[in-house]
């Protein structure tokens, strides 16, 4: 027989799916997902139908924004959102890169006057034909989403 | 009507348009041609030297003062309290611009200057932030080259040297972009010039060749722009293998175009032969003096209306 991999289905919330295997931890804490007493249940490296492996993550009770949606696209621009009620998918986001993203990420330069001044950070995005690249608003240096290893 | 850059931060070269480039390079080349003892009588502007840059203080100084104005302000932040109490950038910088017209800084940090515009009631002019920007070296430089050749269009720019750090080089090139310029980039091959500015020449449609020995690039030159070839990221057996190939002596010069100029930020260390200075292709030395001609432009359109829109 067949082995059938289960991911308990949720009855209210959000199931972020088709997270690039790897992914998935990092988005956890990007959106803080474990704080608070939500029921999350993760699943690393489940294997698709085309043969390759992805992260999916289900919150319970929780209904994430079009803004946190389009944040997810610098971490994982082939992810689904789907919102949940009742057990079924009421609404898909499409995910869309955000024109700019502030007090989320700390700037991977190290000189940068924005890790000592009262400021958020804030980086312009921009799709170019090697990626996605995060240019700091102070600085002026340019990152690839992957350049950021701390999150706040 | 104001002058588009009237009461403006001037923080990035890439904050300012081709037209507001040419209308800066045309009021140096008017100051330059009809001093204004009195244009900014009256005026305060705030000399903030954070980290210590001494020509470029003198600069800016000296500017202030041959429009009249006064200039209040600190060396370096190290004899000073903003330096001892802890006190943030943003603070100091709001309590400063209420007691200046203008003000222009210098920060070890990238994005200082920026930061500083977030917080000020007067406009901020930046003197250099880390290794980030230094507009108003640009601004010098394409006066000199406006200066020397009559224009700033599509002209054949080579530069030589560090090109990977050098902030001033990165600045130009994009400012004579704008201009439809071709360019020419000597460098060896761990100082190269950086993708992200080949890109950007490469979106724009921009002519560019790469080199690694000054030999044959000269005959066909306008501008050279020399910068020195930093010894510390070598090693020695390769920096004197590597150095010849970088260094411009007054024998390499025959042969080329009659207008050409070589310039250089400065300080020079020896990558251009003293023989050089006596050629009448050498530079330098006039485009450091222009610096004052550019910041009085600078200070001239962000603090009066005195000279239009071109």
């Amino acid at each position: 027989m067949k082995k059938q991999l289960k991911v308990e289905a949720i009855e209210h919330g959000t199931v972020i799916d088709h997270i690039s295997s790897g992914q998935g931890i990092k988005i956890l804490r990007f959106f803080a997902l474990s704080e608070g007493n939500k029921r999350i249940t993760i699943g690393l490296n489940l294997p698709t139908y085309a043969g390759e492996n992805k992260d999916l993550i289900k919150i319970e009770n929780t209904v994430f924004s079009q803004q946190q949606a389009n944040q997810l696209a610098l971490f994982a621009p082939n992810a689904t959102i789907n919102l949940i009620e009742n057990f079924e998918v009421v609404n898909k986001f499409k995910l869309a890169l955000p024109e700019q993203i502030a007090g989320v990420l700390l700037c991977p330069n190290s000189n940068c006057i924005s890790h000592n001044e009262p400021v958020d950070s804030r980086f312009n995005i921009k799709q170019e034909q090697a990626g996605v690249k995060l240019k700091c608003h102070y600085c002026e240096k340019s990152f690839t989403a992957t350049s950021f290893k701390e999150l706040h | 009507m104001s002058n588009p850059i009237y009461n403006k931060h001037i923080i990035s070269i890439s904050d300012l348009s081709r037209s507001e480039l040419e209308l800066i390079v045309s009021t140096a080349n008017d100051l330059k041609q009809n001093p204004r003892p009195d244009l900014l009588k009256n005026k305060v502007v705030a000399s903030c030297f954070f980290e210590a840059s001494t020509r470029t203080r003198l600069s800016f100084e000296t500017a202030v003062q041959r429009l009249g104005g006064s200039v209040i302000g600190f060396p370096d932040s190290g004899n000073t309290s903003l330096g001892k109490k802890g006190e943030t950038l943003a603070d100091s910088v709001q309590v400063i611009s209420s007691y200046c017209d203008a003000f222009f800084m210098r920060h070890n940090q990238e994005g200082a200057a920026r930061l500083a515009s977030e917080f000020s009631s007067a406009p901020v002019i930046n003197g250099g932030d880390g290794s980030n920007q230094h507009p108003t070296q640009t601004l010098l430089d394409l006066f000199s080259i406006y200066e020397t050749q009559g224009t700033l269009e599509k002209l054949q720019v080579a530069f030589v040297g560090d090109l990977k750090y050098g902030r001033t080089v990165h600045s130009l090139t994009q400012a004579l972009s704008l201009f439809d310029c071709e360019f020419h980039f000597i460098a060896p091959a761990a100082l190269s010039m950086p993708d992200y500015i080949i890109d950007e020449l490469k979106a724009k449609g921009c002519k560019y060749t790469l080199h690694d020995h000054l030999d044959g690039v000269l005959p066909n030159l306008d501008i050279l722009y020399m910068t020195r070839v930093q010894k510390e990221r070598f090693d020695e057996t390769e920096y004197q293998h590597l150095k010849s190939s970088f260094i411009l002596n007054a024998n390499m010069l025959e042969g080329v175009k009659e207008n050409l100029k070589v310039l250089h930020p400065l300080p020079r260390i020896d990558e251009i032969t003293t023989d050089v200075d006596s050629t009448p292709y050498a530079y330098y030395f006039q485009q450091a003096k222009n610096g004052v001609y550019a910041r009085q432009a600078l200070l001239a359109l962000v603090l009066t209306n005195e000279f239009g829109d071109k």
